[in-house]
C-alpha cells in the first residue's frame, strides 16, 4: 500500500454518531475508496450479491414446494398460470403475463367466489424467494384485519409467471370492490427477498397503473409485515370509503402497530 | 449467377422510422421491428434520403388526437428551418458532424429541431458519431446553482431509504457530500407517496442544505400532485419533479396532462420568489426524467418505435424550461432494452437527442437485475457519456439503491468519471467544497479530522433535531 488511499469517506470506527445512524440504512455506507474506485472487498461483495440476485430471477414457482404444506392447506392456496410459458417468455412478453391462460381462468371461476369487498393474490413477479419470505407474514394479518373490519374476503390463490396488469382481469372474473396483488419485487443488491402489494378499487380493463396504489419494499429489512398489513388496510378502508384508487387517492398516515420499529 | 436485388417496401413513415432502428426488443416486443438485418439497412437507406419538410409535414402521430404532437407543432420555429427544411435526413447527419458546424450554429437551429427529426437523424448515426456531435453542445442551466458549462460534471446524490427514514436518508446524502456529489440535485425517490412523508423528505433535505450553506438543489421525486400538495402545507420546493412520455396517453398513465406540467412550474416560480432566503441563480424550476419503452409499457405508444417516443418525451421536457432531465435508460428492464449492447446505444441515443433539442441531460446509466447486463456495462457507458459531455450522472451508495432495487453508478464512479475527463464540480458548488475543505485544488481533499469533526457536528444536530 503505498499510503496514497485516500480517507475521504467517513471513517466507521471514529465517530459513534456515524455508526449510530448507519443502523438506520441498509445503503452501503462507509465503504471507503481505493482512489477513485472501491476497495476490493467492496468490489467483489457487490459482484457476489448481484450474482445472487441474477439467481434469484431465473427461479420458477412451485406451490408445494415454495410454501409449507400446512401453510398451503390453511389457505386453500392453489396455483393457476398466466399465458406466459416459461421464464424467458414472461420476461420478453409482458403482455402474456397479464393475461391468465384459459385453463386458469376456469380453474379460478371454479374455485373462487365473486363479489367480494377483498380478493387477494400471489404472484411470483421477479421473485420467487420474495414471496415465499413475505407472504406467510403477511397473508394471515391482512386476513385479520378484514376480518375485523367486516370485509368478506374472497379465495386466495397464486399466479405463476405474474405481472401486475393481472389485477385487471383478477377485476374482471371476481368483481372484488378491492383487489390486492401480492408480487415479487425485482431483486436488488441488498435483498431478493422485498415484495410489493398493488392494489386497485374495482379493476377492469381500462385501468392503468394511474388507477393502482401501491405498498412496496415489504421485507425485514425495509417494511415490515406487521406495518405493511396496516398499511393496505388502511388504504382499503380508503378506496371504499372514497370509491376510487391510483394516483388521485393520497395515502392518509395508517395508525401502525407501536411494538413495530423500522428496521432492525 | 445473378441475384435479383431485394425490395423492401415501407407503408408509411412510421413504419420507416420503426425499421431504421438499431435492434430493440421493446419495438420487437410492440411488434414494429425490422425483421431482418437485409430490411433494417434498407429502411436507414430510404430515411438517409427524406428531406427534413417531409418530416415536419407527415406527422406520425396525429395533432388532433394527441396534444405531445400539438404541443410540438405550436414550438415549433418556421422560420429557422427555412435553411434546413429542404435538406435530407442523410445530409443532416453531416451537417451535425461537419468540422464548421458548432455550438452556435447548432443553438440557432434548436426550435427548428423537432423531436422526430432528432430521432430520424439518430437512427443513420453511429454510437460515435452520437458522442462527437453531442460533445459539441453544452445547455445551461441555473437554479440555486450553474449546471453544464462545458467542463462541468455533476452529480445527482440519490440517497433513497427502503422506509423513507430520514436519518438514513441524510446519512446518505452526507457522504455523498463528502465524495463531491450532490451539485446537480440531492433528490429522494420516495417509498411512499403519501403527502406528509414527502413533505417530511423535502423539509430535511432543506435543513441539511441550508445548515451547511451548501449552494444545490432539493428535490423529492413523488408524483407531481403530491408535491404539489406538500407545498400547500409549507413544504419547501427547489425542483418539481416529474416522469414524462412522449405521448398524451403515456402522461395519461403517468397521471398527468401537460396543464398540470405548466401550473405546477407558474407555482414554483412563484413559490421561490417568496423564498427570500435563497440565492436563486436563474429559473430552471423543473426536473424531468424519462426512457425508452416507457409508453409501450403503459400500452400508449401509437404503433410508433421507442427512440422517436423519447425524443418526443423530451419536446414536452423542453416546454417547461427544466434544469435537469435525464433518461433512466437501464431501469425499464429486457422486454424494452434487452442488454448491455441496447442499453449503451439507447443511452447515447438518448443524451445526444436530448442535447441536439436543447436540453440539460444527464443520464442515469443503470441495470436491473433481469437484464442481461452487469456493473461492467455501467461503467462502459459512463465512460462514453463521459466523453459525449452529460450534464450529470447519479451518485448511489456503492450504485445499490436499496429502494428501488436496481443498479446505478456511485459516489466512486463520480470521482472516477471527473478525473478520467478532466470535469469540475459546479462551479459555486466547487467554491463551496474547497470552503468546506472537501476539495482542495479542484479534486477531493484528504480529510483532517477537525474539519471532519465539523461536518459531522453540523450533521448530529440537524439528525437530533428531526428525530
Amino acid at each position: 500500500m503505498d499510503g496514497r488511499f485516500n480517507k475521504l469517506a467517513l471513517n466507521a470506527d471514529s465517530n459513534d454518531i456515524v455508526r449510530r445512524i448507519k443502523m438506520h440504512t441498509p445503503a452501503r455506507l462507509l465503504a471507503g475508496r481505493a482512489g477513485a474506485a472501491y476497495r476490493t472487498e467492496t468490489q467483489l461483495q457487490l459482484r457476489e450479491d448481484h450474482a445472487k440476485a441474477r439467481d434469484a430471477v431465473r427461479a420458477e414457482l412451485d406451490l408445494k414446494t415454495d410454501f409449507d404444506s400446512e401453510f398451503i392447506e390453511e389457505w386453500k392456496l392453489f396455483e393457476v398460470s398466466t399465458r406466459a410459458s416459461n421464464k424467458l417468455e414472461y420476461l420478453a412478453r409482458p403482455a402474456l403475463g397479464r393475461e391468465f391462460s384459459e385453463e386458469s381462468r376456469a380453474e379460478i371461476l371454479k374455485r373462487c367466489l365473486p363479489d367480494n369487498d377483498i380478493q387477494i393474490a400471489i404472484g411470483d413477479g421477479l421473485s420467487v424467494l420474495a414471496v415465499q419470505r413475505q407472504v406467510p407474514q403477511l397473508l394471515p394479518l391482512l386476513v385479520e384485519g378484514a376480518r375485523k373490519s367486516r370485509w368478506s374476503i374472497g379465495q386466495t390463490f397464486v399466479i405463476r409467471h405474474c405481472r401486475v396488469g393481472i389485477l385487471n382481469e383478477i377485476g374482471e372474473l371476481l368483481k372484488p370492490q378491492v383487489a390486492i396483488l401480492l408480487i415479487g419485487e425485482r431483486p436488488g443488491l441488498a435483498s431478493a427477498e422485498s415484495m410489493s402489494a398493488y392494489m386497485a378499487y374495482q379493476p377492469g380493463r381500462s385501468h392503468s397503473d394511474a388507477n393502482r396504489n401501491l405498498v412496496s419494499n415489504i421485507h425485514d429489512r425495509g417494511l415490515r409485515a406487521p406495518i405493511a398489513a396496516a398499511r393496505i388496510l388502511n388504504l382499503c378502508a380508503q378506496m371504499m370509503r372514497l370509491r376510487i384508487s391510483g394516483c388521485t387517492l393520497k395515502e392518509q398516515q395508517a395508525m401502525l402497530p407501536s411494538d413495530a420499529d423500522r428496521i432492525t | 449467377m445473378r441475384f435479383m436485388p431485394e425490395q423492401f417496401s415501407f407503408r408509411d413513415l412510421r413504419e420507416l422510422f420503426a425499421k431504421a432502428n438499431e435492434e430493440k426488443s421493446g419495438d420487437q416486443l410492440a411488434g414494429i421491428a425490422a425483421g431482418s438485418e437485409r430490411e433494417r439497412i434498407a429502411a436507414k437507406r430510404k430515411l438517409a434520403d427524406l428531406s427534413l419538410d417531409e418530416i415536419v409535414r407527415q406527422p406520425l402521430i396525429d395533432p388532433a388526437d394527441d396534444d405531445v404532437s400539438k404541443l410540438i407543432l405550436e414550438s415549433f420555429d418556421r422560420e429557422a428551418f427555412m435553411p434546413i427544411k429542404s435538406s435530407t435526413v442523410g445530409e443532416f447527419r453531416e451537417f451535425l458532424l461537419d468540422d464548421g458546424t458548432g455550438e452556435a450554429e447548432l443553438k440557432r437551429i434548436q426550435h427548428a429541431i423537432i423531436p422526430e427529426i432528432a430521432a430520424a437523424v439518430t437512427k443513420i448515426m453511429s454510437n460515435k458519431d452520437l458522442v462527437l456531435a453531442a460533445a459539441k453542445i453544452r445547455n445551461v442551466t441555473r437554479c440555486r446553482n450553474t449546471m453544464g458549462e462545458r467542463g462541468v460534471l455533476g452529480i445527482r446524490i440519490q440517497p433513497n431509504h427502503p422506509t423513507d427514514d430520514i436519518a438514513g436518508i441524510l446519512l446518505s446524502a452526507f457522504e455523498g457530500l463528502l465524495y463531491g456529489c450532490g451539485d446537480a440535485v440531492i433528490g429522494v425517490n420516495p417509498a411512499s407517496d403519501g403527502v406528509d412523508s414527502t413533505g417530511a423528505i423535502l423539509r430535511a433535505l432543506n435543513r441539511l442544505v441550508s445548515m451547511y450553506k451548501i449552494p444545490t438543489q432539493t428535490c423529492c421525486l413523488a408524483h407531481i400532485s403530491t408535491q404539489l400538495a406538500a407545498l400547500d402545507r409549507g413544504a419547501p420546493i427547489d425542483l418539481l419533479f416529474q416522469s414524462v412520455g412522449g405521448t398524451e396517453g403515456t402522461n395519461r398513465s403517468f397521471g398527468i396532462t401537460l396543464e398540470m406540467l405548466s401550473e405546477g412550474r407558474d407555482r414554483i416560480i412563484e413559490h421561490h420568489r417568496q423564498r427570500q432566503d435563497v440565492s436563486w441563480k436563474g429559473e430552471n424550476v423543473m426536473y424531468f426524467e424519462t426512457g425508452q419503452g416507457s409508453a409501450l409499457s403503459t400500452e400508449a405508444h401509437c404503433g410508433v418505435d421507442q427512440v422517436t417516443l423519447e425524443a418526443r418525451a423530451y419536446g414536452v421536457a423542453r416546454a417547461f424550461d427544466p434544469f435537469l432531465v435525464n433518461s433512466v435508460v437501464g431501469f425499464i428492464g429486457p422486454e424494452y432494452l434487452f442488454d448491455e449492447r441496447q442499453i449503451i446505444r439507447a443511452g447515447l441515443e438518448d443524451h445526444f437527442m436530448g442535447k441536439l433539442l436543447g436540453l440539460p441531460m444527464g443520464c442515469d446509466v443503470c441495470y436491473t437485475n433481469h437484464a442481461e447486463a452487469d456493473q461492467n456495462s455501467v461503467d462502459n457507458l459512463l465512460l462514453l457519456l463521459g466523453a459525449a459531455g452529460c450534464n450529470y450522472f447519479m451518485g448511489v451508495p456503492c450504485g445499490d439503491d436499496v429502494m428501488l432495487n436496481y443498479q446505478s453508478t456511485s459516489y466512486h464512479d463520480a470521482i472516477g468519471v471527473r478525473r478520467i475527463f478532466n470535469m469540475r464540480p459546479a462551479p459555486e458548488f466547487l467554491r463551496w467544497l474547497e470552503e468546506s475543505g472537501i476539495y482542495h485544488g479542484g479534486e477531493p481533499a484528504k480529510l483532517n479530522e477537525s474539519a471532519q469533526r465539523q461536518l459531522m457536528k453540523g450533521l448530529d444536530w440537524s439528525v437530533e433535531d428531526i428525530r
